[in-house]
């Protein structure tokens, strides 16, 4: 293990040397790649979130696969940080066990390998910006692109503050992906969508991730000023609180290019795992039926939601 | 450039900034202009001032400690700048009235704080019932536990408390919450911090109300003391007491200590000694010092003064250590209860225990100045709320001792 985060400090070190030698800089990113595939069959994209080391760090592997063969087009890999404030109680619960089970930013990296390493679908790590800071940006940001990171989402990482993952993620070919909410301003929503690549990320609703019953006005009126504003720039993912094929179709008519899904799917492993906030060392170890039918219950999920973008209904 | 005139840009050097989700960028950069507008409007001014005279119980006396001074055996006079005779028994209430003011002038009807052992909870309760603003505080479900009686004072004071049941469940993860309350009512609610910490502008806001501190001690120093003091010493949690102690001398001569919670000593890691022994991270909106282990994830802390137990610091406290302008140490637990138990005795004045690591810094450092230097400890808090837990540390520590 520790062979492994020597050689890829190595590699990225030497990276870092010879700039100019990432052809992946030239090369166009799979995610720019996959959202025009996907709209070009006049689909919508579904984007799923997984917590790297949730329910265990054998298990989620699996889970992504499952997410993947049940539609996911992109996946979005959480490295788990010990003080998630965008995070709702589901995802917090997620990264705290996570955690507990000695997942690290390396170790979710290497999840992140071998996930690519089985499908070719892009991958975006989300992270907060302590985990990037400690590494450094010079560090992480290569280390990530040769884990099979493809874009990198830091959501108490503001524009003004964002410099230098802007510079060194352009430099490695890796999409900085930027959120707005429905509060921020036409202007910062200019600024923003001027530095998010891949594509930009709204916040549907005020609070943090997590399943909601229903959406307010005000979320598909954020997605109908954000969209009039992006001037296609970058596709429009819209994400927080979305768990069922109505919100769906719901974002996409307002305007949504892609839908983020991510609670919703960790509530239904932690459901069929056994895996709770009480008991957190018991990370699924209730039997392999059990686990099949978790991971037929997150394909079934990533099915549906996948089919409602595909739908015209 | 003066180092009065920091933040700039929202920045303390590199320290501070805004690392905050994007939802709460136009929160913040309403609360500064609503800040800046009211700090430069004169009936605000009156209105504060009137608060912390009336209210507070401002201003509060610098008081020579002749023998404490003489138990030391030789060296500086030591003066006492009496925070703990304000209501509420802390510095807090300077900041939570000047915010609540603040709250009120924006139109916000209810206000949310955080709070570790309670006394930022107490004195934001204090501050809404006596302006009428409805208030809810996050507090840590072990801190709620530990200090039960707090969080009945703030029932009393009409305050409604959440308990928080997340990751270590102490004051980190209750600014946490509060955050996260922020992000989802953000429109209606107003985040009254307890520290000079957080996104700007809570750095530089909360600085500035507890800047009154510093002011008084200058003005008491001429007429005490003919002049200014030689050194000032503070304790440093997230350090909201020291930087409105120490902001008035940043430009000037005098020696600055911030003293940290040493804990059971740097080497058990068993401490909250941020500056000492942390490294640069980005935590609660800020890039500061942090206690943080090699992935970046925050470390649990320790100290027997709850008010000090934080992972992180004010990130002007950050700066000042990188330009070495104040000096930075700590102080163990063993060292800290010695200080109250002696300030007890030989005053007759029971400080926090927060307040306890200055003195016993301040003893220490004492004999190192001449016979006509004088030094100023800021004595946040009164210790009223310690008295049981030294007890039982005396009792422990007398037992192990036996054994």
């Amino acid at each position: 293990m520790s062979s492994n985060s020597n050689s890829s400090s190595n590699s990225s070190n030497s990276s870092r040397g010879g700039s100019n030698s990432s052809s992946s800089s030239r090369k166009e990113n799979p995610i720019d790649v996959r959202l025009r595939e996907v709209m070009g069959r006049g689909e919508y994209a579904l984007i799923g979130y997984m917590v790297a080391g949730y329910p265990d760090e054998h298990t989620c592997l699996d889970v992504a696969l499952a997410m993947i063969d049940g539609g996911v087009d992109i996946l979005e890999i959480g490295i788990p940080f010990s003080d998630p404030i965008a995070d709702g109680p589901t995802i917090q619960r997620a990264s705290y066990i996570a955690l507990s089970n000695g997942i690290t930013p390396r170790k979710a990296l290497d999840i992140a390998r071998r996930i690519k390493d089985a499908s070719d679908t892009p991958l975006v790590a989300m992270t907060y910006y302590n985990i990037v800071y400690r590494l450094g940006v010079e560090r992480f940001i290569p280390m990530a692109r040769e884990h099979g990171i493809d874009g990198l989402i830091v959501p108490d990482l503001t524009y003004e503050e964002a410099d230098d993952v802007i510079r060194v993620a352009h430099m490695h070919g890796m999409d900085p992906i930027f959120l707005v909410a429905p509060n921020t301003s036409d202007e910062r929503i200019n600024m923003i969508a001027s530095v998010s690549k891949g594509f930009l990320y709204l916040v549907s609703v005020y609070g943090t991730t997590g399943e909601r019953d229903r959406f307010y006005e005000y979320t598909t009126n954020a997605i109908r000023r954000v969209k009039g504003l992006m001037m296609g720039r970058v596709p429009l993912a819209v994400g927080f609180g979305i768990s069922r094929k109505e919100h769906v179709r719901l974002m996409i008519d307002a305007g949504a290019d892609a839908i983020v899904v991510g609670s919703a799917f960790i509530n239904i492993i932690e459901k069929r795992s056994g895996c709770s906030n009480s008991n957190n060392n018991s990370g699924g170890s209730n039997g392999s039926s059990n686990k099949g039918s978790m991971l037929e219950d997150v394909r079934q999920l990533a099915y549906e939601l996948k089919q409602a973008t595909r739908s015209s209904c | 450039m003066r180092l009065k005139h920091y933040p700039i840009d929202g920045k303390f050097g590199r320290f501070g900034g805004r690392y905050v989700p994007e939802t709460l960028i136009p929160a913040l950069e309403e609360l500064e202009r609503a800040y800046i507008d009211a700090r430069d409007d004169k009936d605000f001014k009156k209105d504060l001032e009137y608060h912390l005279k009336h209210y507070a119980g401002r201003p509060t006396q610098l008081y020579h400690a002749k023998n404490l001074s003489d138990a030391v055996g030789g060296g500086a006079e030591i003066y006492l700048k009496r925070e703990d005779l304000l209501h509420g028994g802390a510095h807090k209430i300077n900041n939570t009235i000047g915010q609540a003011l603040l709250a009120k002038r924006m139109g916000k009807e209810r206000v949310i704080a955080e709070t570790g052992a309670g006394q930022h909870g107490v004195a934001t309760a204090m501050a809404c019932a006596a302006l009428g603003l409805r208030c809810e505080i996050y507090m840590g479900a072990k801190d709620a536990e530990r200090q039960r009686l707090n969080v009945f004072r703030m029932e009393l004071l009409g305050a409604k408390v959440n308990r928080v049941y997340s990751g270590s469940q102490t004051l980190k993860d209750a600014i946490n919450e509060a955050l996260r309350d922020w992000i989802t009512n953000v429109r209606s609610t107003y985040y009254l911090l307890g520290s000079v910490v957080g996104p700007h502008p809570y750095p530089m806001m909360v600085r500035d109300f507890q800047s009154v501190i510093g002011r008084e001690i200058r003005k008491q120093c001429i007429s005490m003391i003919g002049g200014m003091p030689d050194a000032i010493v503070a304790c440093v949690g997230g350090g909201s007491n020291a930087m409105g102690t120490f902001y008035e001398f940043l430009d000037s001569k005098v020696d600055l200590y911030g003293v940290e919670a040493g804990g059971h000593g740097l080497a058990s890691k068993e401490h909250s000694a941020t500056l000492c022994a942390g490294s640069e991270g980005v935590l609660h909106g800020m890039l500061t010092y942090l206690l943080q282990d090699e992935d970046g994830q925050i470390m649990d802390t320790h100290s027997i003064a709850a008010g000090l137990d934080y992972p992180g610091v004010g990130p002007e406290h950050a700066f000042l250590k990188s330009i070495e302008r104040v000096k930075y140490v700590s102080v163990t637990d063993d060292d800290a209860v010695d200080a109250f138990m002696r300030l007890a005795k030989y005053e007759g004045i029971i400080p926090a225990l927060e307040s306890a690591h200055a003195i016993a810094y301040a003893m220490r450092i004492a004999r190192e100045y001449g016979n006509d230097a004088s030094i100023i400890i800021t004595v946040s808090g009164r210790g009223d709320k310690d008295v049981e837990v030294v007890k039982r540390y005396l009792e422990e520590r007398a037992a192990s001792h036996e054994q």
